[in-house]
């Protein structure tokens, strides 16, 4: 949030910024803040550039326009300057009264018109150098877009849950954001900009080696200043930034914790607090914007300081007949295109760095290894009965950190399983092996006699049904997350399901029925009424082995009951793996798992564990028995 | 926009110090081709190399001068504007931290944070912006066109048709360009949240075998915002060509015009040369105006959503004329009739609501999600005025309470346990800073939170991250607990705030918070039925109407409604 403003005038604005002949020159303060550079620039550049090759001929096209576009901007001034000499010097002569004295018009005229064609043509080569470019950022972006998609649809679950998901979304905005604008841009204005820098010093050495020189005389003044102001505005933007994220982090603190706030009387003291980092965020957040807005004023006073040396220089050339009074006019042009492509080559290059950090990041998720590949072989899937066996199953997440060690059980068709600990215990890495969203180290796990490894992972896991306890619902109508399962569904067999879950009274009483839109923080539907949504989900996908998670935080009594009441008929008849917190339901397991930091520590029936006076009879004891006062 | 820029005025003086600073930055950019036409046409026709010199020196004073009234402009354009976004940040949190929760609901937290930071910092930087470029473009132009007609009135007339053509060309495509930038963020908006949902539902997705689906689903959505920025950018590629294309010819056109009024002695040749020099910096005055006239609604918008905030009026506040006097302790908390409507509600949230809770009484309020009872517990501190009916404190009317005095003897714990960032010791002194460490440690003790702090390597030192997100939810829930002990308040106000503990923690709680809270009033909301059992009175609540009261014996026998919670949490030995 904070560094929205930032980022947006970091970028170029969207149209192109070049340098006019002879206006203000916009180096602009792209330069001044500072970027976050590639560990690798130079691989992930030359990986970059591969992402162009299908648009060989078209970056080819871009190129020779943005070159072509700019050898005849720099061309026209010398032309303008011919005209000018043309004109003046048949104005000297009438001037003089010299026999025969007149402007020569045709000659002007043929100038002019040499000129305007000159124009038409740059700007056309720039505007075709520009819509094809854009073609070309905007389709490979997308692109790479479709291959990181293609790519965590491949990765493993491990990374999923060894990444922030924050971390990731943040690739796909902002990273992508930065490599099209950069594309969009930098990359045309880094030729533009060296091809006037040459262009224009073999112009202006044609015209005038020692005007020349007067002008390059201006050229380290401003690559000294370039260099100051930005080390000095990039400390500056630092410390804005870290002040206001403090400002952003109070204020957030503060605005969520306002009820609290008011109840203990502690206003004075936040906006105390408050008041003292806005004074000194209005400290560097000045300075910040003087130094990057001085820039281009003293640029202005050094192209200026070049604009004086020309003239006084060219002026007394002229007197001295050395060279014509168009060049001065043209001279005084390329002065100020002159210093330009440096000033631009430092914002371009920071720029660039900072696209090649974003693609470095991209790359890297694109080199993560990727979930092993379904065996080629498949057996014929036949009917499952939801016999699953644990064959002496070892597992851990870290090599070094051993978790199921040799576990062995033998789930028959149609019972119940109880997974129970206490919070933050593991219970999902027992799901997680089932699903295979991660492989066991050693064992096996079967299904019906064949091991889950052998079947394609969506044969496998079209025989589980999963309820978890973050119930996931995508932005869409209630219908179609109910079918998500099975998209060829009747309504019928939604409604069916729904009713099944408990969950069709509801939906009934919303606006929409079963066509209201979940918004995406589902704040539309309360939190028990997402899972009886999940439920009715499992209904409709009618697998015969089931994942279910109990957990009802933040659930009202009634909804409470009907979630109990769907979960139980929804067991029936198939084989179920319940991450237990009713006792009714541990109580009734054929069998009970209780884990404890991520081990199983022990198993057993009810009577049994409680007989054992371990672990879970602890357990049993402080979290199921009626509190005593 | 223009209502906001009444902050502007403690820095007036620096405004009009921009605005004369730049006027003369202005000025010496457009003197200096002046200069440069009396180098043409008096020391080159003339040949005196002195002249030229001189001149070229004069050129240099300017200049120089130029640059340092630029550098003051700058200087006191971003004081001027930071110091704007310093007022305004400082008044918006102020009037926020009056807020009461009825502002807070009206606005939406998360919206509140924006505009007090993201807003506030779009309009500084839009004011700086008009310090700096606004302002210094006009007086450019105008400036410009001035000596435009100084040099050669005539030739001047040009740009009566150069002007409006490039500003309408610069809107045109502007205009058609920056809605399209707009769909184009809703499209990246779409895309973002399929990325999201995917991520966060990574499980399912598998688990359903969906990521065909998905992958189409982002294809379409990748595709569609290809397209679209692709349309914009292809469009905008049009503007800078089209506009370099109109300055362009229209110089050509003016130099010919020019060369041929030169030659029936209207004009010199150096005047010529500055007269197409100040041509340009006229059109690129007239680009800028154009552009920025586009980032003005942006401003904009972040300007009304400022002064929604600033216009909001705060219901409850410290009333001066509030001057009961209430002596401590509370011995008895009365609703009498109490009918409560959140804003714009047609069904009251609590309607009629009557009971009364004395000194060392503890009350148990029950009911379903949405019945009305953590509002029933923030009518108490006043985060909501009582619509009809009243709450009165020792007979004494809470609206006749000072606000402090009132909120001075209530400990509330909310159903959100927040905490702030900064040590343990911090966050349960923020329920009394004269507490001493003892006390706290005493009511971390009583909250059952000791055996936990005392085992983080800083003790009741240790630093606890923004919203406690280094805690677990029921290590949260004590530090709150704690919090409100030490304030020692005559009312304990619980909302759910047992939650997240497991029935031992819970119930060794509640016992040695039964001895702590001696003579206090209590009033706990739970969803838990053993939570509440062996309070004196238990409240039953359903949609905001009060449905039972008694003890949970008494219930068991009137109360249809709280038999019906009862058997859905506890099994029949439990109950008994």
């Amino acid at each position: 949030m904070s560094t929205n403003q930032d980022r947006s005038s970091q970028q170029n604005p969207p149209w192109g910024r070049r340098p006019g002949p002879m206006g203000f020159g916009r180096g602009g303060p792209g330069f001044a803040m500072p970027v976050e550079k590639a560990k690798n620039p130079r691989s992930t550049a030359v990986r970059l550039l591969q992402q162009f090759r299908p648009y060989r001929a078209r970056i080819t096209v871009v190129f020779f326009a943005a070159i072509l576009s700019t050898i005849f901007t720099i061309w026209s001034p010398k032309i303008l300057g011919d005209a000018t000499t043309v004109l003046f010097e048949g104005f000297i002569a009438k001037l003089r009264h010299m026999p025969g004295a007149h402007i020569d018009f045709t000659a002007i005229l043929r100038d002019l018109a040499f000129l305007a064609f000159l124009y038409l043509i740059s700007s056309g080569f720039s505007y075709l150098q520009q819509y094809v470019m854009a073609g070309v950022a905007q389709r490979m972006v997308f692109h790479l877009r479709e291959q990181l998609m293609e790519k965590l649809n491949r990765l493993p679950m491990r990374f999923f849950d060894n990444h922030p998901h924050g971390e990731v979304l943040s690739r796909f905005v902002n990273d992508f954001d930065n490599i099209s604008s950069t594309l969009q841009q930098s990359l045309t204005q880094l030729i533009t900009a060296i091809v006037t820098f040459v262009g224009v010093t073999v112009m202006m050495l044609t015209i005038s080696p020692l005007m020349t020189l007067a002008v390059a005389i201006t050229l380290p003044l401003s690559f000294i200043l370039t260099t100051v102001i930005a080390r000095r505005s990039q400390r500056y933007f630092l410390t804005r930034q870290r002040q206001l994220g403090e400002i952003n982090g109070h204020v957030e603190e503060m605005y969520t914790g306002h009820p609290i706030i008011k109840a203990y009387g502690h206003e004075e003291r936040a906006i105390e607090h408050f008041e003292a980092i806005n004074e000194r965020l209005y400290v560097s957040s000045w300075k910040a914007q003087f130094v990057t807005g001085i820039i281009f004023p003293l640029m202005n006073v050094i192209g200026n300081f070049g604009y004086v040396l020309v003239s006084v220089l060219g002026g007394v050339l002229v007197t001295r007949r050395a060279i014509q009074i168009g060049d001065i006019q043209a001279f005084i042009q390329y002065a100020r295109q002159f210093s330009q492509p440096i000033t631009q080559l430092a914002s371009i290059s920071n720029t660039i760095q900072s696209a090649l950090a974003s693609s470095e990041r991209i790359f890297e998720i694109l080199d993560e290894p990727e979930e092993p590949a379904d065996l080629a072989e498949t057996v014929p899937a036949s009917p499952t009965l939801g016999h699953v066996r644990f064959d002496r199953v070892s597992f851990r997440y870290t090599p070094d950190k051993p978790l199921i060690e040799d576990f062995s059980i033998d789930v028959k068709p149609g019972s119940t399983i109880a997974i129970v600990g206490p919070t933050g215990a593991g219970k999902t890495t027992l799901v997680n092996l089932l699903m295979r969203f991660y492989d066991v180290d050693r064992g096996a796990i079967t299904i019906d006699g064949q091991d889950i490894r052998e079947m394609p992972r969506d044969t496998l896991r079209q025989k589980f049904g999963m309820v978890l306890q973050d119930t996931w619902l995508f932005h869409g109508t209630i219908r179609d997350n109910i079918a998500y399962g099975r998209p060829n569904a009747t309504e019928a067999d939604i409604v069916r399901a729904a009713q099944s879950a408990h969950a069709d009274h509801f939906i009934r009483t919303l606006p929409d029925g079963y066509h209201t839109v979940l918004n995406e923080e589902a704040s539309n539907i309360s939190q028990g009424q997402r899972q009886l949504i999940t439920i009715a989900r499992a209904f409709l996908a009618d697998p015969p082995i089931l994942i279910l998670d109990e957990a009802t935080s933040n659930v009202d009594t009634r909804t409470e009951i009907a979630i109990q009441a769907a979960m139980r008929s929804l067991m029936q008849g198939r084989t179920s793996f319940v991450i237990a917190h009713r006792l009714s339901t541990i109580r009734e397991a054929d069998w009970i798992l209780v884990m404890n930091q991520g081990r199983i520590v022990e198993q057993g029936t009810h009577p049994d564990l409680l007989a054992a006076h371990g672990f879970y009879y602890d357990l049993y004891q402080s979290q199921f028995q009626k509190a005593v006062v | 926009m223009l209502r906001l820029l009444k902050y502007l005025r403690p820095y007036r003086g620096y405004v009009v110090l921009v605005l004369a600073l730049t006027f003369l930055q202005a000025l010496s950019t457009l003197y200096l081709p002046e200069l440069m036409a009396h180098i043409v046409d008096t020391g080159i026709v003339e040949g005196r190399v002195h002249y030229i010199i001189r001149v070229g020196l004069i050129m240099l004073a300017v200049t120089i001068l130029g640059g340092v009234a630029a550098v003051g402009a700058a200087l006191f354009a971003s004081q001027s504007a930071a110091g704007f976004g310093k007022i305004l940040r400082s008044l918006i949190f102020r009037h926020v931290e009056s807020f009461g929760l009825r502002e807070f609901d009206l606005l939406g937290t998360s919206s509140l944070i924006v505009r007090t930071t993201n807003d506030v910092m779009q309009v500084q930087q839009l004011v700086n912006m008009m310090l700096r470029m606004m302002i210094l473009a006009p007086l450019t132009s105008i400036g410009g066109i001035i000596m435009a007609i100084h040099t050669n009135g005539r030739l001047a007339l040009s740009m009566v048709v150069v002007i409006p053509l490039l500003g309408v060309t610069v809107w045109g495509v502007l205009s058609r360009g920056i809605p399209l930038f707009r769909v184009v963020q809703t499209k990246v908006d779409r895309l973002n949240r399929i990325v999201r949902e995917n991520l966060a539902g990574v499980r399912v997705v598998r688990a359903f075998h969906q990521e065909d689906y998905e992958r189409q689903r982002f294809y379409e959505a990748n595709l569609d915002l290809t397209d679209t920025s692709v349309r914009v950018f292809q469009m905008m590629a049009l503007m800078m060509p089209l506009v370099m294309l109109i300055m362009n010819w229209a110089s050509v056109a003016i130099f010919w015009w020019g060369s041929l009024r030169l030659s029936h002695g209207a004009l010199e040749v150096g005047a010529l040369m500055a007269f197409i020099q100040y041509f340009m910096q006229i059109m690129f005055a007239v680009m800028m105006v154009s552009m920025m006239a586009f980032m003005l609604p942006r401003g904009q918008a972040s300007a009304l959503r400022i002064l929604e905030v600033l216009d909001t009026e705060v219901d409850i506040r410290e009333d001066q004329k509030a001057s009961v006097l209430l002596t401590p302790p509370v011995t008895e908390l009365t609703f009498d009739h109490v009918t409560f409507y959140y804003p714009g509600a047609e069904e009251p949230a609590l309607a009629d609501i009557t009971f009364k809770a004395r000194a060392g009484e503890t009350v148990a309020i029950i009911g379903g999600t949405g019945a009305g009872k953590s509002t029933l517990l923030n009518l108490i501190p006043r985060f909501y005025d009582v619509k009809s009916g009243s709450i009165r404190l020792n007979n004494i009317d809470i609206r006749d309470l000072p606000l402090s005095a009132l909120r001075a003897e209530i400990g509330l714990v909310p159903q959100r346990p927040v905490l702030f960032s900064g040590s343990i010791l911090d966050n349960v002194r923020y329920g009394n800073l004269t507490a001493s460490e003892a006390e706290a440690m005493h009511a971390l003790d009583v909250a059952q939170a000791w055996p936990f702090v005392s085992q983080m390597p800083g003790g009741l030192h240790q630093e606890i991250n923004q919203g406690g997100a280094n805690l677990s939810g029921g290590q949260r829930q004590r530090l709150a607990i704690a919090r409100a002990l030490v304030r020692q308040p005559s009312v304990y106000l619980f909302d759910d705030s047992f939650s997240a503990l497991d029935y031992k923690t819970d119930a060794a709680l509640r016992q040695a918070l039964r001895r702590e809270t001696g003579s206090a009033i209590v009033l706990l909301v739970a969803q838990r039925v053993a939570t509440i059992m062996d309070a004196d009175r238990i409240l039953v609540l359903e949609d905001g109407r009060l449905v039972g009261q008694g003890t949970h014996a008494e219930l068991m026998e009137t109360s249809a409604v709280y038999r019906e919670i009862v058997a859905s949490q506890l099994s029949p030995e439990e109950i008994a």
